[in-house]
């Protein structure tokens, strides 16, 4: 069971005001879950997926993972504790292999065949991708999802995406959505999906909207999701939506 | 061999080599020659106006390779060979060129090989040098290789220039001419740390119509180590030309990139990229959320980097 508690972040902005991007904020989501958070831009959704994976440092609260605190454990540590994470812009490097970051994802000696497996779960034709280098000679939605595949080859109890959907084509996006299903069935884990696509609220257990950087509301998809669609909050998606990615 | 555990390691560490190459080899160890073959194809002969061997590859050999490591592990020594390589017309090898000295003494020890290639028509080569050094006395560990490659019409060669570990000081020299028609492509991998420093000096003259080159170094400065890579592309002619230069800098290391080209031809086609910079921190972010630890991420990366 992941724990958000009384979960504060603040940044400074140029005239050194303090801005709260989360405000005391309190979440519980229940192992096992599909937890899909939605709400307008600039809300904190993002903000808080990157406090959960200690990639953002909190200000104050605490994050509780299967009753332990995690709050002062750096990155490195909460991945070791189970959590993994897919970022919403994939970084690239020069000289890195696909097979070799599914290998550290995976945290041990995978075969050629192991890795290609992973990457045919995200719709890549595995030998065309296995050798290639995770560099900048491979588009946004390609390497999304290569990003997606290096959470699938770890496998942990809590997997967490940012906006999967951003700069994938709409061929992957059918995928993503059995990629979620699939990933359900077999790591048994709790997925938190960031993401403003009616697809993947579609799929939910539990919807939650943020909006500026509090719980706005939460419960199944069935509570949730008829009075998102046709509200402001669903309009603001559609218009983010025609605007591009963000 | 007759050759002890220490330049085992070396060799294994320069040229992949655990037991007696196959094909043509000589293994040059503290100066002298330890150990020499030739095959039907390829002919190794001594100099005599100056230390350094004549290696004289038949036209038409397909598939040999040619291994002339160098393993220096007396302190002090300071050895210096040319060695010549005739690449008939049409063939096709691998020439592997490692030196590697282990100096455990107070005293420097330098090995300075001077590397001529003439590569005659429709010849292929791969050519691989590297270098490595170990051990823990104060003496300096010194490599100065020069390296000019002639290149006659068709031809097509790929050096591979690695220097990973342990050398101290070291000024690559390298020239090439190509003739019309001819390729050459130049993949330099270097690492420097602690106050090493490594000069690379890559001069390429595009004489032959169509001709092209490539020249390309990946390098990792870490401490207070020093860089210097200076690359020049002439073109006389219709021909392409590219150099880049890419650096990762860490800790107090000084890297300096000096692209120079230089076109004679209203047809000739170079280009240079130099790109200079630390690693990026979303890159080792990425690496942590996979469980490494910062100083994991760092190697991970240096060492796709340098691959």
């Amino acid at each position: 069971m992941l724990e958000i508690k009384d979960l504060s972040y603040q940044v400074e902005d140029e005239k050194e005001k303090t801005k709260e991007i989360i405000d005391h904020l309190d979440l519980t989501v229940e192992d096992g879950k599909f937890i899909v958070i939605t709400g307008p831009n600039g809300g904190g959704k993002s903000t808080l997926a990157k406090l959960i994976m200690g990639v953002n440092t909190l200000t104050s609260g605490k994050i509780i993972l299967d009753g332990e605190d995690i709050s002062d454990l750096n990155i490195t540590e909460r991945a070791k504790k189970g959590i993994s994470f897919a970022f919403q812009a994939p970084v690239h490097f020069k000289g890195i292999r696909v097979v070799d970051l599914l290998r550290l994802a995976a945290g041990e000696k995978i075969t050629t065949i192991e890795a290609c497996e992973y990457l045919s779960k995200v719709g890549l034709c595995a030998k065309d991708y296995v050798n290639r280098e995770v560099n900048a000679s491979l588009s946004g939605g390609e390497l999304k999802r290569i990003e997606i595949a290096t959470v699938l080859a770890r496998g942990t109890k809590l997997s967490i995406f940012d906006e999967p959907e951003a700069g994938i084509d709409l061929w992957s996006f059918q995928n993503l959505i059995k990629v979620f299903e699939n990933m359900r069935q077999e790591i048994k884990g709790t997925i938190i999906v960031i993401s403003h696509q009616e697809r993947i609220l579609n799929i939910a257990d539990e919807i939650v909207v943020i909006e500026n950087g509090k719980v706005k509301k939460k419960g199944s998809r069935d509570e949730i999701l008829p009075g998102l669609l046709g509200t402001p909050a669903a309009a603001s998606i559609a218009c983010e939506k025609l605007g591009g990615d963000k | 061999m007759g050759l002890d555990a220490i330049q085992k390691n070396i060799l294994h560490e320069v040229a992949n080599l655990d037991s007696i190459p196959q094909g043509a080899y000589n293994i040059r160890a503290n100066g002298k020659s330890a150990a020499r073959s030739n095959s039907a194809n390829i002919e190794i002969v001594s100099k005599t106006d100056k230390p350094g061997i004549d290696i004289i590859i038949k036209p038409g050999t397909k598939g040999e390779s040619v291994h002339i490591p160098v393993v220096l592990t007396e302190s002090g020594l300071k050895d210096m060979v040319y060695n010549d390589f005739y690449i008939g017309e049409g063939a096709d090898v691998t020439i592997v060129a490692g030196c590697g000295i282990s100096n455990c003494g107070d005293q420097d020890s330098q090995h300075d090989g001077i590397h001529s290639l003439h590569v005659e028509k429709n010849a292929r080569v791969k050519y691989v040098e590297k270098h490595y050094g170990e051990g823990d006395g104060k003496g300096s560990r010194v490599l100065n290789p020069v390296t000019n490659v002639y290149q006659e019409e068709g031809s097509y060669v790929e050096m591979e220039m690695v220097q990973v570990k342990g050398v101290d000081s070291t000024v690559r020299t390298n020239y090439a001419e190509l003739k019309a028609g001819a390729t050459l492509l130049i993949h330099e991998a270097l690492m420097t740390h602690g106050e090493q420093k490594a000069t690379s000096d890559y001069k390429v003259v595009l004489n032959g119509e169509g001709s092209s080159a490539d020249v390309v170094s990946r390098s990792v400065a870490k401490d207070d180590s020093e860089q210097i890579f200076e690359v020049s592309i002439e073109g006389n002619t219709a021909c392409n030309g590219h150099a880049a230069c890419d650096a990762i800098i860490m800790g107090n290391a000084h890297v300096v990139a000096i692209p120079k080209l230089d076109a004679k031809n209203v047809d000739a086609a170079l280009i240079h990229e130099a790109a200079i910079g630390k690693i990026a921190g979303d890159q080792l972010t990425k690496l942590m959320t996979l469980g490494l630890t910062e100083e994991e991420a760092e190697e991970q990366i240096v060492a796709g980097f340098l691959r």
